[in-house]
């Protein structure tokens, strides 16, 4: 680090040109002028390069330093990372703000783990033991609810040469000595990994469990698998943020990773703030305990909003290397798109659709190929899921990050604005998301729930078809000329919608649903149809059905029936079918 | 570079300019300057303006000059480098004052004498040291305080359109905003950015009227400065307005109005300098430049002080798509929305019930707050009254006379909240209580079974009543 291999040449904003630059290689880290603002080289020709630094750079004058370090832009991995905060370069907020005051000044820096404390590192290997590359050696109790294994990094194998015995230990002490062909190897709690690429697996394994968030719209409608990826598009005020911050509470994800890509500070603040007040619903937990928050908020440096899903990326990869289901968060990928737009352009690249680079698609695939369940080194089964958040310009999906999104993604969750408008959330539109999904996790399902769940979920889909057809009717002559049986299925609708889908995350039972309880409820709703239905055609008027006694309590089954209360439920739809079929047999006895 | 030389090069001036477009200036032949910082540059009368590099390269640089190139040569130019951002001098007697938009007296008075500079550009806040905004700020609003609560520390912006009632709706929150039972140190800064001298006038007036003047600072640049300035103007209110508040502590409200002036002062300097535009010519970095103004907005850790921004926009053609309330809407914590047909209805204040939002509202009330049922209520009023919009375009096909009782009856709802909850006279400051009374009261021309959203106790103690 530190030899100096150019004089920068040029500013404009957060790209830097340099000149009489000998040795560089692209994306190479570097430290620009006497302030060591960091920066990654994006460009090489001739003896010139270009260099988007992450850091503010009012001040940089032409002629300054630059110093190279040969290597690329590469995040820490090891103890620590849970429950911290980074900036999008890996600087650790909380340990910043220690260190100055409660601004971000520049060219602060701040090693990412601490250096200083101390771990109960217990070997799980033993001197002349063959190690193979990503097998676990070790492990350290990172917080009460993830033990971290201490893995050998993917590019090395050997045979131990020595391993530290039980005891304490910090980060940066030899842990190990692995002999390998090219001369031997310490081992420390940390690895480092270049950002930008992909950590190795083993292979990749089809998904089948689904991404449990509690979010009933979202399990039993849009299911995500571990492993899978989805989309969260929608415009302002839709309620983005909202899903993510549900999915990052209530999902059983092992680890979660938040990325606040150039959202709001206060949005971060309010994470911070909740998260370690909240448990765990699976282990009891603070919820702090499992979650990487990384924050670049909108007014943080450009440059560095771009890294910071690559930073979280990486960080995901390496806790599902470890072994553990993964959820990553990233709120807004169109943030990110737009930072790279922004770098382009003072690159005086070539735009492509509405200033975005050409390469936009290739990048958005890059990141979401990401995404996966697999068999990684060390033999274990691992997954990263990753819910990216989408904020289309005017609320348009047809603009270019959602639609390339779209390619890349199996499952979209899109938000809706009259939902939003009417208070109805969260605002997940049933008729424009789609999850790809289903057919992978419904073997899951029918054995956790019931046997009928698919038969269920497809009839009130498609009873969410018909209601939408149906309201345009409406909406031209009213809902009085239609025959019972089509405004039974109007009410219906209107009961899913209020019962079911509705999901209120400031109730205390309401935010979370189990899958039992998600498919009991559904299972009321649609049985209230069918034997509606039935009793329609018997004769019955609609009337008569909006009167039955269970319906009110269904109604409010969300907020009053909690989640270990599964009997209940069941005392519920018994009630509601004996009630209808009695009422199905007064008519019918007329018939 | 040794800081000796550094001080000599500030002391060097040059003559002479290469090249002029409109409020840019090429330069060449000078030493190294540095990205951002301020530029002097004197005409032929001696006469001084300020500007700002915009890009720096070996020996030349591209400058934005704030108050314009008009009168300037090539030749008989002079130019010296300060080697530092524009500083804004910042202090407590700086209130009742009035500045241009990079921070200079205009009200006659002497300049500042003040012991710190502030650097206008700011630097971002680590989200660590925020705390979460959750003070209810009573406006005496009904459509804000019951619907789309403000709280302290918040960014909530107006957006308006030509014609609508912006200026006395944002005058009204100034004169009413308190906090209930709390009397304090509060301090309004107030950014125009090319709106009219009559204007800027209505709220100085209001001010005035209010006896708030003395704690009011004032920085205009009104239609007739250049442009270009209006693009410095949000920056020095909001160093002054962060100075005020985590410096000494105070409960800064910061008006910027129009963002839309300050947005098309971007897009002209960025179609000039050849950029490659976004959305509407828009450049690429509206969003990030933009959210380094909005985010300038809350409360600290260590500072009893709270910056509340309340930008103003008016959106061009109504269009809420439009680059600017679009990216605004994407910062910012939520938006009032002035809504035309409701203005046109003789509605004051037109504050639309739907698209308008608070994202900050949920934690700024209920019990200990406002009142325990102030979450469900402001929620059934957003759905009965999206309901209502639906039976309104129902009605005009079908007329009427076809509509159910139970439609009827919607409608009724909607007139009624629109005549007594949303409208107020402009001198009318409601409690939170009465607004909440008034919501309940217009819900209760509903039947309880249509109030889903509503608890049982809360029926039997409200409705109706």
């Amino acid at each position: 680090m530190a030899d100096v291999i150019g004089q920068v040449s040029r500013i404009l904003g957060p790209v830097v040109h340099a000149k009489n630059v000998t040795r560089a290689k692209m994306l190479e880290l570097v430290e620009v002028g006497e302030d060591r603002l960091i920066g990654e080289i994006v460009k090489l020709e001739g003896d010139t390069i270009a260099v988007q630094v992450y850091e503010d750079t009012t001040g940089l004058t032409p002629g300054a330093n630059v110093y190279g370090s040969g290597m690329p832009l590469s995040v820490e991995l090891g103890p620590g990372l849970l429950s911290a905060i980074y900036d999008g370069v890996q600087r650790p907020l909380e340990m910043i703000k220690a260190q100055s005051d409660f601004y971000i000044r520049r060219g602060v820096k701040v090693p990412p783990l601490d250096r200083e404390k101390e771990w109960m590192f217990k070997p799980l290997s033993k001197a002349g033991d063959d190690v193979r590359a990503g097998q676990v050696i070790g492990s350290v109790q990172e917080t009460q609810s993830i033990v971290h294994r201490i893995m050998v990094p993917p590019d090395i194998s050997g045979k131990i040469r020595t391993i530290a015995a039980e005891g304490m230990t910090r980060i940066e002490k030899v842990i190990a000595v692995i002999e390998t062909a090219s001369g031997d190897h310490e081992m420390t709690l940390i690895q480092k990994w270049p950002v930008r690429k992909p950590r190795p697996i083993d292979k990749r394994l089809p998904s089948s469990m689904p991404l449990i968030t509690g979010q009933r719209v979202i399990d039993t409608l849009f299911p995500v698998p571990k492993g899978g990826a989805v989309a969260v598009p929608g415009g302002f005020g839709t309620g983005k943020t909202m899903v993510e911050h549900q999915v990052a509470k209530w999902s059983d994800a092992d680890v979660v990773v938040y990325i606040g890509c150039g959202e709001r500070g206060n949005e971060i603040t309010d994470v911070l703030q909740e998260f370690p007040k909240l448990t765990d619903p699976r282990t009891g937990r603070p919820l702090m305990d499992r979650t990487i928050l990384i924050a670049n908020t909108s007014n943080m440096p450009v440059a560095a909003r771009e890294a910071s899903i690559y930073t979280g990326i990486t960080m995901a990869e390496y806790y599902r290397d470890q072994g553990y289901h993964v959820a990553i968060m990233a709120d807004s990928s169109s943030r990110w798109a737009e930072a790279l737009r922004e770098l382009s352009g003072r690159m005086e690249e070539m735009p492509a659709e509405e200033g975005f680079p050409a390469y936009l698609p290739t990048r958005l695939a890059e990141f979401y190929e990401r995404a996966g369940i697999a068999k990684t080194l060390s033999g274990q089964t691992g997954s990263v899921t990753i819910v990216g958040a989408v904020s289309p310009p005017g609320g348009d999906f047809s603009e270019p990050v959602t639609q390339h999104t779209k390619r890349f993604v199996r499952a979209f969750w899109a938000l809706d604005r009259d939902l939003a408008n009417a208070r109805h959330y969260p605002a997940i539109s049933w008729l424009d998301s789609y999850s790809e999904y289903v057919q992978d996790i419904t073997p899951w399902w029918k054995e956790q729930a019931g046997e009928d769940w698919p038969e269920l979920r497809m009839e009130i889909l498609d009873l969410l078809q018909r209601e939408a057809r149906l309201q345009q009717v409406v909406k031209l002559v009213g809902a009085d000329v239609l025959p019972d049986a089509q405004r039974l299925v109007l009410d219906v609708c209107e009961l899913f919608k209020n019962a079911f889908l509705q999901q209120s995350a400031f109730d205390k039972i309401d935010t979370y649903s189990t899958v039992q309880r998600q498919f009991r409820m559904l299972k009321i709703i649609v049985t209230y149809y069918r034997l509606g239905a039935e009793a329609i055609q018997q004769g019955a008027t609609l009337m008569k059905l909006r009167r039955i006694k269970s319906l009110s309590e269904i109604t409010k089954m969300k907020f009053s029936i909690a989640n270990d209360e599964m009997d209940k439920l069941d005392a519920l739809q018994q009630r509601l079918e004996r009630e209808m079929r009695r009422l199905g047999e007064i008519y019918a006895g007329f018939g | 570079m040794p800081d000796l030389d550094k001080q000599l090069y500030h002391a060097r001036e040059y003559q002479g300019i290469q090249q002029i477009i409109g409020p840019l200036v090429f330069i060449e032949g000078i030493h190294n300057v540095g990205y951002n910082e301020l530029v002097e540059l004197r005409d032929e009368n001696g006469h001084e303006r300020l500007g700002v590099i915009l890009e720096a390269s070996e020996g030349a640089a591209v400058v934005q000059v704030f108050e314009g190139t008009t009168g300037l040569s090539l030749n008989a130019t002079r130019v010296r480098f300060r080697g530092k951002a524009l500083q804004l001098p910042v202090d407590t007697e700086m209130l009742g004052r009035v500045f241009d938009g990079l921070g200079r007296p205009i009200d006659g008075g002497p300049g500042p004498v003040a012991e710190e500079r502030w650097d206008v550009n700011g630097s971002p806040i680590n989200p660590t040291s925020r705390t979460y905004p959750t003070k209810f700020i009573q406006t005496g609003i009904s459509a804000i305080d019951g619907m789309n609560t403000l709280v302290r520390g918040q960014k909530l912006p107006v957006f308006s359109g030509a014609g609508l009632p912006h200026n006395q709706v944002t005058a009204q929150i100034v004169r009413q905003a308190r906090i209930v039972g709390e009397d304090v140190n509060f301090a309004v800064v107030f950014a125009a950015m090319g709106v009219k001298h009559d204007v800027a006038r209505y709220f100085i007036d209001s001010f005035e009227e209010t006896g708030v003047l003395e704690n009011v600072v004032m920085f205009l640049s009104l239609a007739d400065a250049p442009s270009v300035e209006r693009l410095m103007t949000p920056r020095t209110a909001l160093t002054m307005a962060e100075y005020l508040a985590f410096r000494e502590n105070m409960h800064v409200l910061v008006i910027l109005t129009d963002m839309t002036n300050y947005c098309e002062a971007l897009r002209e300097i960025s179609t000039l300098r050849g950029e490659i535009p976004s959305r509407k010519s828009y450049p690429g970095y509206l969003y990030s430049d933009l959210a380094s103004l909005y985010e300038r907005a809350g409360m600290i850790e260590n500072s009893t002080g709270s910056i509340t921004q309340v930008p103003i926009l008016t959106m061009p053609n109504d269009d809420i798509s439009h680059p600017i309330p679009d990216l605004t809407g994407y910062i910012t914590e939520g938006q009032i929305v002035l809504e035309r047909e409701l203005s046109q209805k003789g509605i004051y204040p037109p504050i639309a019930g739907l698209p308008s939002l608070s994202r900050l509202m949920k934690d700024g009330i209920g019990p200990g707050m406002t009142r325990d049922d102030h979450a469900h209520i402001a929620s059934q009023l957003f759905a009965a009254y999206a309901k209502v919009k639906d039976v309104r375009a129902l009605a005009s096909v079908i007329g009427e006379e076809e509509l159910t009782p139970l439609d009827n009856t919607y409608l009724k709802f909607g007139e009624a909240f629109e005549s007594e909850f949303l409208s107020q006279r402009e001198d009318e400051n409601r409690s939170i209580a009465d607004t909440l009374d008034i919501g309940w009261k217009v819900i209760s021309l509903l039947p309880k079974d249509e109030l889903h959203r509503i608890s049982e106790e809360e029926l039997v103690k409200y409705y109706g009543k």
